[in-house]
């Protein structure tokens, strides 16, 4: 692969997860709290699964997330040889 | 001894350092407590509170001080993630999130979860779409980056102007924040307890800038975070046994719902229920502007410029979020055991035997019954007398508690001793600083490193722009305590707009700087102006000119979340009093006040018609305008690869 074609191929890769991580955000942001009148039918431990989801189990999962994004892209970065020295 | 040693010897004692640190302030709680008990009066504990927390942070901020360019304003970039993910978390977390929060999700039940989801899922933005680029880019300051990027001052300028319309009323409402915990808490005058504020500030800043700044944010994370779970923690033991209260507060709310229905609360308007009091549309609108704010404020995205590589910079937003999250998946479990207590022991009680809590907070005004404050027994059986038919029972619609005494008061619910109190108000105080010293730095920073270091004295020896950024840095704090001291209520209520104007400004710059080639320096400078401008006009047209706003600009009433009705009748109101539609800068009691817009859409989430507008603007503009050049555009893919140098290269 040549330099630029490198370059080409590291940022495709990281905007193909960039995208990934965007759609986990917007399902967990938005997405899944249209369902929670709905969702507040089903109980767990006394929470109402529609509130129980917008005070904590969206946040469980961008904690998560985030950790599995800084370790999936110093991933690709060192696939490409771009990643900073250790 | 080299200073490179010194620093591989300060990073590596970290964890022992502040190990000893928190087990010191362990310590001195217990301490406190055992005086408590010995007999010295609460306000001498409250002091000691006060002056042994400001104190340490005073050490920390002077043992910090430095005379380097690069440690005044990146410490250096040698701060390792987890402990920068604890900073941030402290400059983050404000004293509104630290005492109003739980407040806020009591009064509005599940729509106030739009801002427990909008001030933590804004970092999956931070993430991914910024912090790291900015990172490798090398920049001291968020205008720097849009200079660079956008050819020049134009770009710095618009930036600065963005960050200070958001960072200067936050900052206000901070210091503010300090007087009300001294106030009400350690029953100190408002005055003095802003003067304390003060100084707590400019020691933690002034000498040591980001690096001070640093250190002692990681020391009131720790205070904060104590201090916010120690009450409630208790409070789930005592009730069930269990001291996990973000588990066992689902009984609690299943036990709220029964209460609710008991009491008469219909089932649209229950704490669980969705969309009761913000309609679908604005509770997304608000979660997205808060997320999308939360990604652009300059005082956040700056934390990320001291990690020591790209890769922390990264794992450090999620350390971040992690120390966020444990504040606020605690704060709804505080709302719901606050309005199981109201509902168990004081409605539906004889006005004789309501709990003494009610009285203690009464008397600062943060709880009214029957529509005065609940001073003493006479006081509230006088005032329910005047309401016809009173029986002497309090009724659900005669109780009415301010967002701000849910955390204070959890300690007296629980029968805790004062010490757990005074706890609270140290930590309150350590998020309010936290947060005041990362904005004071970051409004300080833009003054004396983006317009005299860089626009007006470019040459200036290193030592003169040092001495120049700690004059300015007093100058701010010294302004923004003088307005603190007038207790604007109005400044304090502005601090949501502060995500707007961010998100409509800064938000669509940043991220077509990073991740498109083609946006121009004409657009982006365009962009900014265009989203910040959109968003601050709707802000202060349906706040203070609702009448221009409906004359004019053709705004009409937003509706009602439940019912859809109108808020306002527009058509009678200007048939019956057509002077309210002349009026400018109007009181928030005004009939129209934030009740006018369009779409529905409520002032706290204009910014979602800027950041539209801002993207169009630099779309269609880059069309117009010449591409960037080759270089600036090689320059970018420097930015978006992690190895090499840093882009910009401060001297």
């Amino acid at each position: 692969m040549s330099p630029e074609e490198n370059i080409k191929a590291h940022w495709a890769e990281t905007t193909r997860l960039t995208y990934i991580m965007i759609g986990i955000w917007a399902f967990f942001s938005f997405f899944i709290h249209m369902f929670s009148p709905a969702l507040n039918g089903i109980k767990i431990m006394g929470f109402p699964l529609g509130f129980y989801m917008a005070a904590q189990g969206s946040l469980i999962i961008f904690v998560a997330q985030l950790f599995w994004f800084a370790k999936a892209q110093d991933k690709v970065d060192r696939k490409y040889g771009m990643a900073e020295e250790d | 001894m080299s200073t490179e040693a010194q620093k591989g010897d300060f990073t590596s004692s970290l964890g022992r350092i502040y190990g000893v640190y928190t087990g010191g302030f362990v310590a001195f709680v217990v301490f406190i407590g055992v005086l408590e008990r010995a007999g010295v009066p609460n306000h001498i504990l409250g002091y000691l509170f006060v002056a042994f927390t400001i104190g340490v942070y005073a050490a920390i901020g002077i043992m910090s001080r430095t005379m380097q360019v690069d440690e005044y304003y990146v410490a250096g970039r040698k701060v390792p993630s987890f402990y920068n993910g604890m900073a941030t978390a402290a400059d983050w977390m404000s004293a509104a999130s630290f005492i109003g929060m739980a407040g806020t999700l009591y009064l509005l039940g599940y729509d106030g979860l739009a801002f427990i989801l909008g001030w933590t899922g804004g970092y999956v933005l931070v993430a991914t779409l910024i912090a790291p680029y900015l990172r490798k880019f090398g920049c001291y300051t968020v205008p720097d980056f849009l200079a660079f990027r956008f050819g020049g001052n134009a770009a710095r300028i618009a930036g600065i102007v963005v960050l200070m319309s958001c960072s200067f009323t936050y900052v206000v409402a901070q210091i503010v924040g300090t007087g009300l915990i001294g106030a009400r808490l350690l029953g100190m005058s408002f005055e003095v307890a802003v003067f304390v504020g003060l100084v707590g500030i400019l020691v933690c800043s002034m000498l040591g800038g980001m690096r001070a700044v640093t250190w002692t944010q990681v020391a009131q994370y720790i205070v904060l975070i104590v201090a916010y779970l120690v009450p409630v923690v208790i409070l789930s033991t005592q009730k069930f046994g269990i001291p996990i209260p973000q588990l066992t507060y689902g009984s609690v709310l299943s036990e709220i719902q029964v209460k609710e229905a008991a009491l008469g609360v219909t089932a649209a308007a229950s704490h669980v229920v969705p969309f009761a009091r913000y309609d679908p549309l604005n509770f997304f609108a608000l979660v997205l502007c808060l997320m999308v704010g939360t990604a652009s404020l300059p005082h956040v995205l700056m934390r990320y410029f001291t990690t020591p590589s790209v890769r922390e910079a990264r794992s450090s937003v999620a350390w971040t979020l992690l120390f966020i999250f444990i504040l606020y998946f605690t704060a709804p479990a505080y709302a719901a055991f606050a309005k199981l207590e109201v509902f168990e022991n004081v409605i539906g009680k004889p006005l004789g035997q309501l709990p003494g809590w009610v009285y203690s907070y009464g008397k600062i005004g943060l709880v009214q019954i029957c529509g005065g404050n609940a001073v003493d027994l006479a006081t509230i059986t006088a005032a329910c007398g005047r309401i016809a038919g009173h029986t002497g029972i309090l009724q659900l619609s005669n109780f009415a508690i301010q967002a701000d005494a849910i955390v204070i008061a959890t300690p007296e619910i629980a029968g805790l001793p004062y010490v757990v109190s005074g706890l609270v108000a140290a930590g309150g105080l350590a998020a309010a600083l936290s947060t005041a010293d990362g904005l004071l730095l970051a409004i300080a920073n833009a003054l004396s490193h983006d317009v005299y270091a860089r626009m007006i004295n470019k040459d200036a020896p290193v030592a003169r722009k040092l001495i120049i950024a700690r004059v300015l840095l007093v100058i701010v704090a010294v302004i923004a305590a003088w307005v603190a001291s007038g207790r604007p209520a109005d400044i304090v209520a502005m601090v949501a707009w502060a995500f707007s104007l961010a998100a409509a400004g800064l938000f669509p710059a940043l991220v077509m700087g990073i991740w498109s080639k083609k946006t121009t320096a004409a657009a982006a400078v365009a962009g900014i102006w265009a989203g910040f401008l959109a968003t601050l006009v709707y802000l202060v047209v349906t706040r203070y000119f609702p009448g221009f706003g409906v004359n004019v600009l053709g705004m009409y009433s937003n509706v009602h979340p439940i019912t859809g009705a109108a808020l306002v009748d527009i058509a009678k109101l200007k048939a019956e009093q057509p002077a309210i539609f002349q009026q400018g800068w109007v009181l928030i009691s005004h009939p129209l006040a934030s009740k006018v817009g369009y779409f529905n859409v409520a002032n706290i989430s204009a910014g979602l018609f800027g950041m539209p507008i801002g993207f169009l603007t630099m779309f269609i503009v880059s069309k117009f305008t010449t591409a960037p050049t080759k270089e600036l555009q090689s320059f970018i893919d420097d930015i978006r690869r992690p190895s090499g140098k840093a882009v910009m290269i401060e001297k």
